[in-house]
C-alpha cells in the first residue's frame, strides 16, 4: 500500500495543473462563500425632509421634552441619509434614483404632537426598482416609526398616570405659570368622614355624604389600578429574550466555519474519486487487484490519502485566516484536528464511493462537484426559508452526507459554537466506515 | 484452486516448449483447466470449459464477438472468480496482460515497472527492472513517460510488468490489436521467444491468421462453449481443408464454425 501512495503522490507533483486547480479553486471558492456570508447587502439610501423649524423641534408632549432629531441616528445606522432641503426636493431624490425612500416631516408636526389632539402625519415615498432594498428600507423605517410610536406612547401614558394619580393623592400643578393645589380624593374622603362623624346618623346629610364616601373610596380603589392598566394598553405583550444553549455564533464566524467545510468538501472529495476513477481509467485496476492489492485496500489507501491532502490544505488555511484576517482563539487549536480528520475522511469516503462509478477522471470529478455543490446547499438553509415537511427531507439528505456534520463539528471547534463536539464526530466516522462499505460493494461490479 | 500444479515446470522448459512443438512431449502441464463455468444472471458466458497447456506451449483463444475469451481470461487471471470449475495455478502465478496498457501514463517506464515489481513483492526490484527493460528492449526509453511512447512501445511495458514475477504462464488479451504491422511483428517475436524460454502463453485474438502462425493449439470458443482444441492445421483439416475445401485458415475457421451453428 506504500507503493501504490508514493505511486499516487508522484502522480500528483506531475500534475501541476490539477492540483493547484484541486487546491486553488475550493479555497477560492470557501474565501467567497465566507465573504458573501459575513458581509452585509450594500445599504439603501433614504432622503430625510425635515419641514420642523429647528428651533421648535424640542418641543413638549404631555410636560415632557421630546426632541424630534433624537430617532434619526438609529435610522441612519441601517440606511444612508441624505437631508433633502424641501419636500420637492426629498421626492426627486427618489424620481432620480438618489434614493431608495423618502421620509418627509411635515412642518406641523411638532404642534399636533404637542397639542394631543390631533394625529401628526410622517409622508413616506418609495422608489420600487430594487425590491430586496425596499424591503431593507420599509422595513427600517417601519422600525424606526414604531420606536417613535411607542417613544411618544410612553410619554403620554407617563403624565396621564401622574394626572391620575394626583387626582387621587393631591399635589400641586402649575397652571399659566401659578401653582394651584389639588385637593385629592383621598383628602377628600377623609374630609367627608370627618364631617360625617359629626353628624347623626338619621340626618339627610349625613346619607347624601355616606354615598359621597362610598364613591370616593370606589374611585381611590379604581384609580389605584388605572398605572397597571395605561402600561398594559401602551404594551399589551412584554418580550424576554432566552437564548437556549449557550452562546450565539456570530454571523462572520459561522461564515469561517462555512467557507471551512466548502473548501474541505471540495478537494477531499473531488481528490479521492479522481484518485479511484484513474486505476480505471489507466486500465491498472484488474491488475492490481488480481492478488497486489485488495479491493478494501485500494479504498483505504485512496480515501486516506486524499483525506490527509484535504486535512492539511484546510488546515493551513485555517492557519492563515487566523493569521491574516480573523483573531481566531488558539487556545481551540486541539479542537480542529479531529473535526478537520474525521471531516476529511468522511469526505475521502464519500468521494472513493462516487469514484467507483465512473471509468474516467473527468467523469468522477464532474460527478463528485454535481453532487457536493447542492448537498453543500442544502446544508446551509434555515429552518424557517422552507415548509417543515421540506425541511425534515433536507435534514434527512444532510444526515446522509457529511456536509452538515462537518460544518457542526468545525463550527464548535473553531467558533466554540453551542452542542455536543462528539456527536459530528461520531456522525462523521459512521459516514466514514459506511461509504467505503458501499464503495466496497460496488467495487464487485468492477473488473 | 489446486496448487497441485506449482511443480509442473519444474523440468527442463526449454525441453518442454521444444518438445511441445514437435508434438512429443509428455511433460506434466503448466496449466490445467477443468470444467468452468461463468454466469451474468441468466446469460451464460462461459460452459464448461476444460483444457490443457504444456510448458512453452502458445494457445491461441479464437472466436467471434462475445464468444467468451475476454471472460474465460479474466478467469484465469483471477480477476473475477468462476460460478463452477477449477484452475490449477493460483493468480499469482500467472502473468496478466490486459487489452489496453495498463500502467500508468504519468510514471516512467522503469518507474511503473520499479512499482509493479515492488508490488509483486519481488526479491531484487531493481535488478528485475534493468532485466525487464533489457528483455523488452526498452532500456533506451527506460525514463520516458508510458504516456509520451508509441503503442507498440506501451504495450512492450504492459507485456514487460507481466512477466515481472516471471510466471510460468503468461495470458494476453488481444495482445496486438492496437499495433501496427511492423510492431506487431516485434511482438510476436517478443512473445515467440517467451515461448521458446518456457513460459506457456494463452493469448486471446480476433486475427485468425495470428492464431494460424504463431499458435501451437487453438482452441475455438463460441457462445461460451469450448468447439475445437488443436493445432491450426487441425483444424483447417476439419472442414475439409482440400483443394475443394476451403483455401485459407480464416476460412477454415469461419466454416467450421458455421457447421456448429455459429
Amino acid at each position: 500500500m506504500r507503493w501504490l501512495l508514493l505511486k499516487d503522490l508522484q502522480i500528483l507533483r506531475r500534475s501541476p495543473l490539477l492540483v493547484a486547480l484541486l487546491v486553488i479553486y475550493p479555497v477560492v471558492l470557501a474565501l467567497l462563500i465566507g465573504s458573501a456570508l459575513s458581509s452585509s447587502p450594500g445599504q439603501p439610501t433614504l432622503a430625510i425632509y425635515n419641514g420642523v423649524p429647528k428651533q421648535d423641534r424640542t418641543f413638549d408632549v404631555a410636560g415632557s421634552s421630546v426632541n424630534a432629531d433624537e430617532f434619526l441616528p438609529e435610522l441612519s445606522r441601517a440606511v444612508d441619509v441624505i437631508d433633502a432641503d424641501s419636500r420637492e426636493d426629498a421626492l426627486r431624490m427618489v424620481r432620480d434614483g438618489e434614493a431608495m425612500a423618502a421620509v418627509i416631516l411635515p412642518p406641523d408636526i411638532a404642534d399636533r404632537l404637542a397639542s394631543g389632539r390631533s394625529q401628526p402625519t410622517v409622508e413616506v415615498a418609495y422608489n420600487t426598482e430594487d425590491p430586496v432594498k425596499q424591503q431593507a428600507i420599509e422595513s427600517q423605517l417601519k422600525a424606526r416609526l414604531s420606536d417613535a410610536n411607542r417613544a411618544l406612547s410612553r410619554k403620554y401614558e407617563e403624565t396621564t398616570v401622574r394626572y391620575i394619580e394626583m387626582l387621587r393623592d393631591g399635589g400641586s400643578i402649575s397652571i399659566l405659570g401659578n401653582d394651584v393645589s389639588i385637593l385629592g380624593l383621598k383628602t377628600s374622603q377623609r374630609l367627608i368622614e370627618g364631617v360625617m362623624a359629626t353628624l347623626p346618623r338619621d340626618s339627610p346629610s349625613y346619607t347624601a355624604l355616606a354615598q359621597v364616601d362610598r364613591f370616593a373610596r370606589l374611585a381611590i380603589q379604581n384609580l389605584g389600578l388605572s398605572t397597571e392598566v395605561l402600561r398594559s394598553v401602551g404594551e399589551p405583550i412584554a418580550v424576554r429574550q432566552t437564548l437556549i444553549g449557550g452562546r450565539r455564533t456570530p454571523l462572520d464566524r459561522y461564515a469561517i466555519a462555512v467557507a471551512l467545510t466548502v473548501s474541505l468538501m471540495f478537494l477531499t472529495v473531488l481528490l479521492a474519486s479522481g484518485l479511484l476513477a484513474l486505476e480505471r481509467e489507466e486500465h491498472a485496476f484488474s491488475r492490481l487487484v488480481r492478488g497486489l492489492v485488495s479491493r478494501l485496500g485500494l479504498l483505504v489507501a485512496k480515501s486516506g490519502l486524499a483525506a490527509l491532502c484535504g486535512a492539511v490544505v484546510t488546515l493551513l488555511l485555517l492557519t492563515a485566516l487566523d493569521l491574516f484576517w480573523v483573531d481566531l482563539d488558539a487556545g481551540r487549536a486541539p479542537w480542529w484536528l479531529p473535526a478537520l480528520a474525521l471531516g476529511a475522511l468522511a469526505f475521502a469516503a464519500l468521494g472513493v464511493a462516487i469514484g467507483t462509478l465512473a471509468r474516467e477522471v473527468r467523469s468522477a470529478s464532474l460527478l463528485a462537484f454535481t453532487l457536493s455543490l447542492p448537498v453543500a446547499f442544502l446544508a446551509l438553509v434555515p429552518s424557517s426559508a422552507v415548509s417543515g415537511w421540506a425541511y425534515d427531507v433536507i435534514r434527512v439528505v444532510c444526515a446522509i452526507f457529511p456536509f452538515k456534520a462537518t460544518l457542526t463539528a468545525l463550527d464548535v471547534a473553531v467558533n466554540d459554537a453551542p452542542g455536543s463536539f462528539a456527536t459530528p464526530l461520531l456522525h462523521l466516522a459512521a459516514l466514514a466506515v459506511g461509504y467505503v462499505v458501499v464503495a466496497r460493494l460496488a467495487l464487485r461490479r468492477f473488473a | 484452486m489446486a496448487d497441485a500444479a506449482h511443480d509442473a515446470t519444474a523440468s527442463s522448459p526449454g525441453t518442454d516448449a521444444a518438445a511441445s512443438r514437435s508434438g512429443t512431449r509428455k511433460a506434466k502441464p503448466a496449466l490445467r483447466v477443468e470444467g468452468l463455468v461463468k454466469r451474468y444472471g441468466e446469460r451464460v458466458a462461459v460452459r464448461g470449459v476444460s483444457f490443457e497447456a504444456a510448458p512453452g506451449e502458445l494457445v491461441a483463444l479464437i472466436g467471434p464477438n462475445g464468444a467468451g475469451k475476454t471472460t474465460m481470461l479474466s478467469i484465469l487471471a483471477g480477476i473475477q472468480p468462476p460460478d463452477a470449475g477449477s484452475v490449477s495455478r493460483q493468480p499469482r502465478e500467472i502473468g496478466w496482460v490486459p487489452q489496453q496498457p495498463a500502467v500508468y501514463s504519468k510514471l516512467s517506464v522503469a518507474e511503473n515497472l520499479r512499482l509493479f515489481a515492488r508490488l509483486e513483492k519481488v526479491p531484487d526490484a531493481d535488478a528485475t527492472v534493468a532485466q525487464m527493460l533489457a528483455q523488452t528492449g526498452l532500456e533506451e526509453r527506460a525514463g520516458d513517460e508510458v504516456g509520451r511512447l508509441s503503442g507498440g512501445n506501451q504495450q512492450r511495458v504492459n507485456i514487460a510488468v507481466g512477466l515481472l514475477a516471471a510466471p510460468p504462464v503468461l495470458l494476453l488479451d488481444e495482445p496486438s490489436s492496437s499495433l501496427d504491422p511492423r510492431q506487431r511483428e516485434r511482438l510476436w517475436q517478443f512473445i515467440s521467444a517467451l515461448a521458446a524460454g518456457g513460459t506457456t502463453v494463452v493469448y486471446s485474438t480476433h486475427n485468425v491468421q495470428e492464431a494460424e502462425r504463431y499458435a501451437d493449439r487453438v482452441l475455438v470458443l463460441a457462445d461460451g462453449e469450448l468447439l475445437f482444441s488443436g493445432s491450426p492445421a487441425a483444424l483447417a483439416a476439419a472442414v475439409g481443408g482440400d483443394a475443394a475445401g476451403p483455401q485459407d485458415f480464416e476460412s477454415a475457421f469461419v466454416r467450421f464454425l458455421h457447421e456448429h451453428g455459429h
